[in-house]
């Protein structure tokens, strides 16, 4: 029994099932993260303390009193991790175009570097974590870690899941582009959707959590 | 989205790198942009607005959402609209209130 | 051929291969099979969540007496010598409210009947994506099993409510942690069922199905799933935060200064507890309407099926049920009237509760309409679908003083608010589900339910519903607030409308007995019902129409269907004692 229009677009829609489905699912994560920046807003805007670090933590940071949260961030480490996101989303088409192009072995590379980009984003934010229990600084020191922790937290856990599903392809999955290299090339196609995404969120948590 | 013959392909390919040049000189200003003395209205304004430009070339390049069927635009203006919804709620209901929570 | 024998494999054109049991019923990526696993695991819930309110209600009859029989079952810790503890009394009001809603009501509305009806009514072999489907059903089974065990761990289950409020729910027995683990895989399953839906119905269509030819149960799904899809992810980002909360020490909802049972509570405080109800409320309202969509739906259906003639007013249905679920979206504070919003923000959220009552009056109002010169057969199903009417009414009506800011101050918390939305989906969508279950019951089984058993479930059930659920809205004026384990007792203004609570409870009861008869005959008539042919209701739709009772193992129909009609053509001027399947071309009608 086939489900129809998993490979072909259907006409009147233009779409295959697979694309329409990541879409809907990527309006929910839309949602998702809208929470999060709304709760951070809220948060923030709430408490004129929000952003000002506890005198006790100032004091054990060595940090001048009246010191900013934002401070505690490593913006080079940061900058660098959005460099790397923004690498990984163009080596992340760029395999998908391989494929369009009916070239195997490019797909192989271009999706290597995107899983490697996402490994160097991962190891990025361990050392950023890292450093911050080292400095007794965890989500329940006070708001704005909290927010820091959560939302970045949230988004790691998306690249570690987008990391699974491209390793998935880039591995044992490409198996698929001998046998049925259309259906193929749409899940790589999807999978750029999603991971373009984990990417435009990234774009906008960096310059909320450590530029403002 | 990108057309079926090679040489369609191999231009799309070359607007990826172009957008990926931009979106580095973009992050470059929005860590640049940070270090000026803004208002804190205005840095919020500013680092929105180039984040919003940089999200706008993902999305409408690297996600082909220039070129996407109607189903899909009509699905993400629902969502837009109910994200506006979601970040300015809560904030609004601040505003007159009695101020406890 | 009952359901539940095995099929031979038929010569299904792909090939015979033996699948496991486990492949074919545990594990399968059948609709049919999931919704019937849906359904079955749904009415268990619903049972479940109907034994933890008669257990209050027995307390509210007779507050602080020894439970009989029971009462030596329910342990120590929760009852001690039978007494229910007030501590337990929350817990089961907690976990009855959301084990109604979501693991009972929205399973069986969307799960059970969105699963099994959607395919076949749309021409489909199946929904979009199988294995999405079937992961969807046990994620939604484990989010159960973490709900039910939450009952056996120190200090019981969840007891600050469904609706979970900080910082209550923060500062909590462990119980609410497993609360909100079970909410982020019941929304999980959620969302993959709803991309599911909406993929099903934009792609899967058969060819002719144009979108105003299909019936409005598929419409009211598929609203649903866009309700589901997009409302639900701000709770789990809530969820998030209140397990933060608790398990990492953070102060998303905890404000600065907290004094709880005499103690500060140790957190960084700077947190915002009006945070949670906004983003609990953002999902919670939609939610509501996805509890009636589904419900409308099938009374659409029955209705159209059961008086022989078209719906009145089809494409006002569709219209207004768009702009019903555009509309969820913005009304969410009219919850929070009470928690010292400015007033221009609360008139905003008024307004728009207002007009929302618009969409919902047309709908029903149509269906009304429906009835005029109809032929109207008092089937079971019609039965419920036609109590429904002015159940529904009376729910959707007594929302209006709630809608109101200045009325909500007197009413806000009250037994009104209990009355109000139990007449929506107690006597309003668990009658739709019902009427559901007896009308669709043919096609799954190739069997009929037996009407007289069906009309000993239905006048009882009506009668005791009422007798339940009005008198809630006397005690809600009176001023009787909601969550109080003795019922008002200790309450002055109560005084004059205490009886009520034992009249409400020996109502409750003489409602599980009406269940009886229901039970005895869905199991009886699944093996011992009489048998009937592919389209006993002669109904126009595809399921009915097109496919066999039951619908051939894969693929559902023999002859994939090509659609050349609307999905109500009875009593047509070219056949006036029958009707046109929507499958039909030409003249090829059938005589009623």
């Amino acid at each position: 029994m086939q489900i129809p229009y998993n490979v072909d677009a259907r006409p009147d829609t233009g779409l295959y099932n697979a694309k329409l489905g990541v879409w809907l699912f990527l309006a929910s994560e839309v949602m998702l993260f809208g929470a999060l920046f709304s709760s951070y807003v809220l948060l923030r805007t709430g408490d004129p303390n929000f952003m000002t670090i506890p005198h006790e933590i100032a004091e054990h940071l060595g940090a001048q009193d009246g010191a900013l949260w934002s401070g505690q961030l490593n913006v080079p480490l940061a900058f660098l991790n959005t460099l790397v996101l923004i690498f990984s989303s163009v080596t992340m088409v760029m395999s998908w175009a391989s494929l369009k192009l009916k070239d195997f072995g490019k797909f192989k590379l271009w999706m290597g570097l995107t899983n490697l980009c996402a490994l160097g984003f991962m190891v990025i934010k361990a050392i950023e974590y890292s450093s911050k229990f080292s400095h007794d600084l965890f989500p329940s020191s006070g708001n704005f870690l909290a927010v820091y922790f959560t939302m970045t937290g949230l988004h790691a856990l998306h690249v570690i899941g987008g990391l699974i599903v491209n390793g998935y392809l880039w591995g044992p999955g490409s198996k698929m582009w001998k046998t049925e290299p259309e259906r193929f090339t749409n899940r790589v196609e999807v999978a750029g959707l999603y991971w373009h995404f984990v990417d435009l969120v990234w774009i906008f948590l960096f310059p909320s959590l450590y530029l403002l | 989205m990108s057309g079926h013959t090679v040489e369609e392909i191999r231009q799309e390919t070359r607007k990826y790198w172009v957008v990926f040049l931009a979106l580095i000189a973009l992050t470059v200003v929005t860590v640049a942009v940070s270090y000026l003395d803004l208002s804190p209205g205005m840095a919020v304004f500013v680092a929105l607005l180039i984040a919003c430009f940089k999200g706008g070339l993902v999305a409408g390049v690297f996600m082909h959402l220039i070129s996407e069927k109607q189903a899909i635009y009509a699905i993400l203006l629902l969502t837009v609209v109910f994200f506006v919804v979601l970040m300015i709620g809560p904030v609004f209901g601040r505003w007159g209130s009695t101020g406890l929570g | 051929m009952s359901v539940l024998e095995k099929h031979p494999e038929e010569a299904d054109g792909h090939g015979h291969h033996q699948e496991s049991f486990l492949r074919r019923w545990v594990f399968s990526q059948d609709h049919k099979v999931i919704g019937i696993q849906y359904g079955f695991t749904a009415l268990c819930f619903l049972l479940f969540g109907f034994c933890l309110m008669l257990l209050m209600r027995w307390q509210l009859a007779d507050p602080g007496k020894p439970i009989p029989l029971i009462g030596g079952l329910l342990g120590e810790a929760n009852a001690p010598g039978g007494i229910m503890l007030p501590e337990f009394y929350n817990q089961l009001g907690a976990m009855h409210g959301t084990i109604m809603v979501f693991l009972a009501i929205v399973p069986l509305a969307v799960g059970a009947f969105g699963n099994y009806v959607v395919p076949l009514q749309i021409g489909a072999p199946d929904m979009a994506f199988p294995k999405l489907n079937m992961m969807s059903y046990w994620v939604y089974f484990c989010g159960g099993i973490v709900m039910f065990a939450s009952f056996f761990v120190p200090g019981g289950a969840a007891n600050s409510g469904w609706t979970a409020y900080p910082p209550l729910s923060v500062t909590a027995t462990a119980g609410q942690t497993w609360w909100l683990v079970g909410m982020v895989f019941l929304i999980t399953s959620s969302l993959l069922g709803s991309v599911n839906f909406i993929v099903t119905i934009f792609q899967l269509r058969a060819k002719g199905l144009t979108w105003m030819r299909l019936p409005f149960f598929v419409w009211a799904q598929l609203v649903t799933a866009f309700l589901l899809l997009l409302a639900f992810p701000p709770l789990e980002a809530a969820g998030f935060f209140q397990l933060m909360d608790r398990v990492a020490g953070t102060s998303f909802f905890m404000p600065s200064g907290l004094v709880v049972s005499g103690e500060i509570v140790q957190a960084a405080g700077g947190g915002s507890p009006l945070l949670w109800q906004h983003l609990f409320w953002f999902l919670a309202h939609p939610e509501v309407y996805v509890l009636i969509l589904p419900a409308l739906g099938i009374v659409a259906e029955v209705i159209a099926n059961n008086t022989r003639k078209p719906l009145w007013g089809y494409k006002s249905m569709v219209g207004a049920t768009m702009f019903l679920g555009f509309m969820s979206f913005i009304v969410w504070a009219h919850h929070m009237f009470m928690t010292g919003m400015g007033t221009t923000i609360s008139n905003f959220f008024q307004t728009t509760t207002m007009i929302i009552s618009i969409p919902s009056v047309v709908i029903l109002s149509a269906l009304f309409l429906s009835l005029w010169g109809g032929s109207i057969r008092f089937t079971t199903p019609m039965l419920f679908a036609l109590a429904f009417l002015p159940m529904f009414g009376i729910g959707g009506l007594t929302g209006l003083p709630l809608g109101l800011a200045a009325t909500d101050i007197h009413l806000h918390d009250t037994y009104y608010v209990i009355g109000h939305f139990h007449y929506v989906v107690a006597p309003g969508t668990i009658f739709a589900m019902f009427a559901g279950i007896y009308y669709w019951f043919p096609k799954i089984t190739g069997r009929r339910m037996s009407e007289f058993l069906g009309k000993l479930h239905f006048w009882p059930s009506l009668v005791f519903m009422n007798c339940i659920f009005m008198p809630m809205f006397i005690q809600g004026l009176a001023g009787v607030s909601r969550r109080l384990y003795d019922g008002g007792q200790q309450y002055a203004h109560a005084q004059p409308v205490l009886h009520w609570n034992k009249f409400m409870s020996v109502a409750a009861f003489l409602l599980l007995a009406a269940q009886i008869p229901f039970l005895i005959n869905l199991f009886w008539s699944i093996k011992k019902g009489k048998k009937c042919g592919d389209n006993p209701w002669q109904a126009t739709t595809l399921e009915w129409a097109a496919a066999p009772s039951p619908p051939v193992g894969h693929g559902n129909f023999d002859k994939v269907p090509v659609v050349y009609r609307g999905p109500y053509e009875y009593s047509p001027p070219e056949h006036p004692q029958g009707f046109m399947p929507q499958h039909a071309s030409g003249a090829e009608g059938e005589e009623g």
